[in-house]
């Protein structure tokens, strides 16, 4: 029987290179394609401890990255570890970011988002789309990816700062905001004032919920990456089906589009845990 | 063929009942499985108390076989009860959004007492059965060995649950990493099971990471499921079939794919279908399409229906032995 299922046991690989973004946040290089397309996420394993899903940072086809933020028990354990060290990566699963070629993309990554916003930048742009990337960080020590978005072709870079210590001070929807009323466009990207086709959005559920609003508002067609609590990762223990519909968010996520998103009743409200229980966000 | 039969006073559309473990952890999730063509659906193990479970990686699989350690993680009763609660609202008939189809409440506890406490609690929220998990292979290190492997474990947690369940029809999950699965269940009989469950997860298993040399689970070890386990599973429906003379209605449960591995378990003796890993082969549809592929070989085999099927293998070698 053909199940595609081969993705499904972890298989370990050794760590090729380590990069300190920032004090907290690393990015890992294993020279390894697991064929991951942007917004997908694998499960990375820590062997002899926890098992978490992250965002694939990029797969160029030769090598995949993970960037994260060391915040947690796992994560901590992560940022101990050494070039060379193994960990087990199991995937990809679920959706992922779609675009047509040389479409306008607004991006909007928030915190260690902007990682699988970056990796779609770097697909749409071989795509020859426009990319408007909207960064943006509690303040300047956490802002991530800056000079990778500034070297990708056809990329015009906005920062926003919650303590206003880089770019604006404020939140990056705001820059969203201008940009879909059209009032800065023609002033940030320095070229076409085309209208945005599509806006991508990572980051924390609050903003993503902004987004939401925003796009919906201005009838702009959008793509969000809701994060859920995972286990399997490939649609079969439940743990991360969302309300009321009972989609999975790892195999009908993370990435869904806004008509979807407003119809999860928990999408800015609440979240469950490994016990199912709800969290308000 | 017609699919359709009522076990115990309880009408299904059509056998196939999602197994406990996957998919059950809200109202929103039994809908969706209702909505994929399911005749009825068994909630994830239910606890009195919140319980964790096992840190990830707790699933893992190959196109053969799905090792779990979940470790039967449960938010405890007032979880229970607003989802209960909110799934029993939706009428039998309603529109597809809502639509309920019969609900089997799973329960688990650590001990005899605790498990009629949880049987009370939950049987207040009027589920169609009770399904007992007594057969978990993923937490022995926290509670030992589970109580199916016990002849006198089984038939007192039996009892215990039977002495506050009231009209609602409880069904013993039974383990198949036991001797004699067939004297268990006839000691289950005897303190008054109504049905019974075949099978839990086998096992358990393990799988090694080649370079790391570690268990990949967590846990090290977790339950069994998928198309390898499907002959255990036959054969024990077969036993606990034949152990039980018939009379009881058994869910029969482990390794189900297809339609004609369905038509197997009724042949063994099973009168519903569990299906569980099965979803992470064929997608959630998989209700639907075992429903197909069942009708197709009935229709091609002559059979009118379901029910003839029943325990066919056992009528088919008394036959032969006449």
């Amino acid at each position: 029987m053909t199940c595609g299922c081969g993705n499904r046991l972890p298989i370990t690989y050794r760590i090729a290179s380590v990069k300190k973004e920032t004090e907290h946040v690393q990015t890992f290089t294993f020279a390894v394609s697991l064929g991951a397309k942007p917004g997908q996420f694998i499960m990375v394993w820590l062997p002899g401890s926890d098992e978490i899903p992250m965002s694939v940072a990029l797969d160029d086809g030769k090598k995949l990255q993970i960037t994260f933020f060391a915040v947690g028990d796992t994560t901590k354990k992560l940022a101990s570890l050494k070039k060379g060290d193994l960990v087990g990566l199991r995937g990809p699963f679920g959706t992922h970011y779609e675009w047509k070629p040389k479409q306008h993309l607004a991006l909007v990554a928030g915190g260690y988002g902007a990682a699988p916003m970056f990796f779609a930048a770097t697909e749409a742009a071989k795509d020859s789309c426009t990319i408007t990337a909207i960064v943006g960080a509690r303040s300047k020590e956490h802002l991530l990816y800056l000079d990778a978005f500034s070297g990708l072709p056809g990329t015009t870079l906005s920062v926003a700062t919650d303590d206003g210590s880089q770019g604006h001070k404020g939140y990056n929807v705001d820059i969203l905001r201008d940009i879909l009323e059209a009032k800065t466009l023609q002033l940030r990207s320095g070229s076409t004032a085309r209208a945005v086709d599509q806006v991508f959005a990572c980051g924390p559920e609050k903003m993503l919920l902004a987004v939401s609003d925003l796009c919906f508002q201005h009838k702009v067609a959008c793509q969000l990456s809701l994060e859920r609590y995972m286990k399997c990762g490939y649609g079969l223990c439940g743990n991360c089906a969302v309300d009321a519909s009972g989609m999975r968010m790892c195999t009908d996520g993370p990435v869904v589009k806004n008509d979807v998103a407003r119809e999860i009743m928990e999408f800015g409200k609440y979240h469950r845990d490994g016990l199912g229980k709800k969290h308000p966000l | 063929m017609n699919l359709s039969q009522t076990v115990l006073g309880v009408t299904f559309q059509n056998p196939t009942v999602l197994a406990s473990g996957i998919w059950g952890i809200t109202a929103s999730s039994w809908r969706r499985v209702a909505q994929n063509g399911a005749g009825g659906i068994t909630t994830k193990s239910l606890w009195l108390s919140e319980h964790k479970g096992h840190p990830n990686p707790t699933i893992i699989s190959t196109e053969h076989w799905t090792l779990n350690a979940v470790g039967v993680p449960d938010a405890g009763i007032e979880k229970a009860r607003e989802e209960i609660g909110d799934y029993m609202k939706g009428p039998a008939g309603g529109p597809e959004r809502i639509r309920r189809v019969p609900l089997i409440a799973n329960i688990i506890a650590n001990t005899v007492e605790n498990y009629g406490k949880t049987a009370a609690e939950i049987a207040k929220l009027q589920p169609d059965f009770l399904e007992v998990n007594i057969s978990c292979p993923n937490v022995e290190d926290e509670f030992g060995k589970p109580f199916a492997c016990s002849a006198h474990d089984a038939s007192a947690v039996t009892k215990a649950v039977k002495s506050v369940s009231g009209k609602i029809p409880v069904f013993i999950k039974l383990s198949p990493n036991v001797d004699d699965i067939g004297s268990i269940a006839a000691a289950c009989v005897d303190a008054g099971a109504d049905g019974f469950t075949v099978i839990n997860t086998v096992g358990p298993g393990m799988a090694i990471d080649l370079k790391s040399r570690l268990p990949i689970l967590a846990n090290k070890v977790g339950g069994m499921s998928g198309p390898a386990i499907k002959p255990i599973a036959v054969r024990c429906i077969a036993d606990v079939y034949r152990a039980t003379g018939g009379k009881l209605p058994i869910i029969g449960t482990g390794g189900i794919m297809t339609g004609e591995d369905a038509i197997e378990f009724l042949l063994a003796g099973a009168t519903l279908i569990g299906i569980g890993t099965a979803i992470g082969y064929r997608g959630a549809e998989v209700f639907r399409l075992v429903c197909e592929e069942m009708a197709a070989w009935g229709e091609a085999e002559g059979v009118q229906d379901i029910s003839k099927l029943i325990g066919g293998m056992h009528q088919a070698l008394s036959s032969r032995s006449l």
